[in-house]
């Protein structure tokens, strides 16, 4: 499977979707490729959304994309959900509320599994918005179901963080006890016409209250929508549009995208330690020794961890050792 | 966690508005460990190729009871062909009559699975179809 960075450039709709498909499975094999687009294309706009199952995420997603769409942008949409800790498999069924826009030549529109990647958020997911950046997508948009870390994560990730609730999800610790309080820039009130939204919002305003510094604050702000009319969405694409206003003229926007590649450099090079050094070791005859002597509490696994991890270093010594006689 | 998933698209064309099939084979092929795409009821041929496309799928699973296969089916085989993609597999189920099956075996679609199909007999087609790939 080849893919040519002049196709993924010049938006060749097949060559990306192939090249997200490689940075999902062959992840080696596209390594050099990555390293060319990122020399190449800068990042676009991240719009990140999340929120509890079922509050109308991917239907406000399509109405905001619209938006954009008559603004003349680009859009990309990555709809991420989550991946089967049983099987492997997942469902993927953002695209169902996203008819209007997906057969739109100006967006793509992809659904990843989070396929239970260890140590945080998927690399490939990064990847896929460098892809859609380089394919001259102006602003790309990452909806994710709002529940645990991996969500976080992603959130992170984005430039523009709307956390979209709805009245009646539960009482207001739960709603929001994953942190999502403090990752929200914007906070979207979706299914406004529920009778009992006016204390859902009270409640969203009382907590925003708690959360901030008392000063009066341009955001996170909160709206209310009822996604499947279109109304309030206008208001939500101006605070977008505000925010990332914000962030530029504060310089906040460079402190972010720092942390972003900070973030993603860690995750790397954390999938080549495992690819490279943990995966072969515990594939191992030897390791499966080294776990029957714990399991018969013959070692412990502190002194064994700590055995192994000398045994790595050693090991990469000699190799290196090796390469500078190689060398000389 | 790098290993291929199969991923399906799962697509009901036409305009029938009955998709219990369709989700009941999304979710099973789910469990077998594959990524399945689902978009919905009403999908339009260019709508279904689209959504092939974009999300680089291995198999197409169309699901119909209208009675329209032999109206859609060759629109979205053509399209297919159009973007480049005719190496995708393509598989039928629904209601769909025996006498109609070898012309649609002929556009190239390689299965029509019938009503209470096993689903393990639609998994181990996919696997087997492409593992011989």
């Amino acid at each position: 499977m080849q893919v040519s960075i002049d196709e993924i450039r010049s938006g060749h709709k097949p060559a990306i979707a192939r090249a997200i498909t490689l940075v999902e499975n062959e992840r080696r094999q596209i390594w050099p490729l990555l390293k060319e687009l990122f020399a190449t294309s800068e990042l676009a706009s991240l719009v990140g959304v999340t929120g509890p199952p079922g509050c109308g995420k991917s239907t406000l997603v399509e109405k905001l994309v619209a938006g954009w769409l008559e603004e003349g942008e680009r859009i990309g949409v990555i709809a991420i959900d989550p991946s089967s800790e049983f099987s492997g498999g997942a469902l993927l069924g953002d695209r169902i509320r996203m008819d209007g826009i997906s057969s739109e030549p100006e967006v793509f529109i992809r659904s990843m599994a989070t396929r239970g990647y260890l140590g945080g958020l998927n690399p490939a997911i990064f990847d896929t918005v460098l892809i859609l950046s380089a394919a001259g997508y102006d602003r790309i948009v990452i909806e994710t179901v709002g529940v645990g870390q991996n969500e976080i994560d992603i959130v992170n990730l984005a430039d523009t963080t709307l956390v979209v609730t709805m009245p009646e999800v539960g009482d207001e610790i739960q709603a929001f006890k994953a942190g999502l309080m403090e990752a929200g820039d914007i906070f979207v009130l979706n299914k406004a016409d529920h009778p009992r939204v006016n204390r859902m919002e009270l409640v969203l305003q009382q907590m925003l209250e708690l959360n901030s510094s008392g000063e009066e604050q341009e955001f996170p702000r909160l709206l209310k929508t009822i996604a499947t009319r279109g109304e309030g969405v206008d208001e939500v694409l101006e605070a977008v549009g505000d925010h990332r206003l914000k962030l530029e003229k504060s310089g906040d926007i460079a402190r972010h995208r720092k942390q972003v590649m900070r973030r993603h450099i860690l995750h790397l090079l954390e999938e080549k330690v495992r690819e490279q050094l943990i995966d072969p070791l515990l594939q191992s005859e030897d390791f499966k020794q080294i776990l029957d002597q714990v399991v018969k509490r013959k070692a412990d696994p502190y002194s064994t961890a700590e055995d192994l991890l000398a045994r790595l270093k050693s090991a990469d010594q000699q190799r290196e050792e090796v390469n500078l006689s190689h060398e000389n | 966690m790098a290993e291929k998933n199969i991923k399906v698209l799962i697509a009901k064309p036409g305009l029938d508005g009955h998709d219990r099939g369709a989700k009941v084979i999304a979710r099973g092929l789910k469990e077998a460990g594959m990524e399945v795409v689902y978009t919905g009821l009403r999908q339009a041929p260019e709508d279904i190729v689209n959504a092939a496309v974009q999300e680089d799928v291995d198999v197409i699973g169309l699901s119909i009871l209208s009675g329209a296969h032999r109206q859609l089916f060759p629109v979205i085989m053509e399209k297919l062909e159009e973007a480049g993609r005719e190496d995708v597999l393509v598989l039928a189920g629904g209601t769909i009559p025996d006498k109609d099956h070898d012309e649609l075996h002929d556009l190239g679609i390689k299965a029509i699975f019938q009503p209470g199909t096993p689903i393990e007999e639609i998994v181990d087609f996919i696997e087997s179809e492409l593992g011989a790939a």
